[in-house]
């Protein structure tokens, strides 16, 4: 938002002195980066692996693992991105916000397919395997009510979280980056972590009853 | 790397856009929708008319906002497909790793043609949104 003020305010500037269009902010530094790490890609390759082995072999401990990791990966950067960094990048510096963004988010592109993807399919599978998923389950109710958490949690992360991602990637990746279009879509990625973090907490409270039945 | 911002001013000039994000939404709110209701009456078997309507409900928001996006002018189609394609490759590998995790649990038959032309009009629609999403701030030059 800085960066847009800081532009707005120096557009502000110029037109009370004379009646010419507004110049460029001034350059701001921006580091470097790929919108998805190539780097990274070997690593999702062996866990999507490690997904369709677990499938495969269906057995309690490697579904389990799976699932458990992926959800508590999910679930704690969720509530990381929106109830701690969140509010943190929202009070930074336009350099710093620019300099953490493209650090961060370019690594997101990853991380959060993945551990979605694992979350669900070695849930999905957990669940035929222990039979919670089958509707005499005695708390089929709360197994519903998880499909409907991850349902909105996937349409929000899907329809906005993950498409803003990619945008403010490729706007810094611009010669000529737009401030403002950054800030909005930068406000749509941080308001969205704060839902899905705050659905999260709903899914804590699910899977730990069920846990614990 | 040294970026300098274009004028704050800028983004008034954005072309106005249809609804894409709106309507791909509800096409995917409607498609998983109709996979809980596919999915919370396992192992029964269940009228599949609901789940059909949300998924053809579905399918026609899809064919709308390809359509309305189709008549955009002045997009940014080369960023479109640019992006596009590759979200498109990571969602097919996620949905194919969905579906897979179904027919590993030998589900078939009608409940398996809903679900898997489901996970096609995932597959399809999100990847159009992250493209129109980064093409919308795109200039028409990179049409």
């Amino acid at each position: 938002m800085q960066v847009a003020k800081m532009a707005a305010g120096t557009a502000t500037a110029d037109m009370a002195t004379a009646p010419v269009a507004p110049p460029a902010p001034p350059a701001f530094e921006r580091p470097d980066f790929q919108i998805v790490p190539r780097a990274g890609l070997p690593i999702v390759a062996v866990v999507l692996v490690l997904l369709v082995v677990g499938i495969a072999v269906n057995e309690l401990w490697p579904l389990v693992f799976l699932h458990v990791v992926g959800g508590a990966a999910w679930t704690i950067i969720d509530l990381f991105l929106g109830f701690v960094l969140g509010p943190v990048i929202g009070r930074m510096s336009p350099p710093a916000k620019v300099e953490l963004t493209t650090r961060l988010m370019p690594k997101m592109v990853l991380i959060m397919p993945t551990v979605v993807t694992v979350t669900l399919a070695a849930g999905w599978q957990l669940g035929t395997f222990l039979g919670t998923v089958q509707s005499s389950y005695s708390l089929h109710g709360w197994i519903v009510a998880s499909y409907i958490v991850v349902g909105v949690m996937a349409v929000i992360a899907l329809g906005l979280l993950e498409p803003a991602n990619i945008a403010v990637l490729t706007e810094l990746k611009k010669e000529r980056p737009n401030p403002q279009r950054i800030e909005k879509l930068m406000k749509r990625f941080i308001y969205c972590a704060g839902i899905t973090g705050a659905m999260q907490v709903a899914t804590l409270v699910i899977m730990t009853k069920l846990a614990s039945a | 790397m040294n970026a300098s911002p274009t004028p704050a001013g800028d983004a008034a000039a954005e072309p106005h856009l249809p609804p894409v994000t709106q309507l791909a939404m509800t096409s995917l709110a409607l498609i998983v929708a109709g996979g809980i209701y596919l999915a919370s009456h396992i192992p029964n078997s269940v009228p599949l008319t609901p789940a059909i309507v949300l998924l053809c409900a579905s399918v026609a928001l899809l064919a709308i906002n390809l359509a309305l996006l189709a008549r955009v002018p002045d997009f940014a189609w080369r960023r479109f497909f640019e992006v596009a394609k590759w979200a498109l490759l990571a969602y097919a590998i996620i949905a194919g790793m969905i579906l897979y995790a179904f027919l590993r649990d030998s589900l078939s038959g009608g409940p398996l043609v809903v679900l898997t032309l489901s996970l096609v009009v995932f597959a399809v629609h999100v990847p159009l949104l992250i493209g129109f999403t980064v093409a919308r701030y795109d200039t028409p030059a990179n049409t």
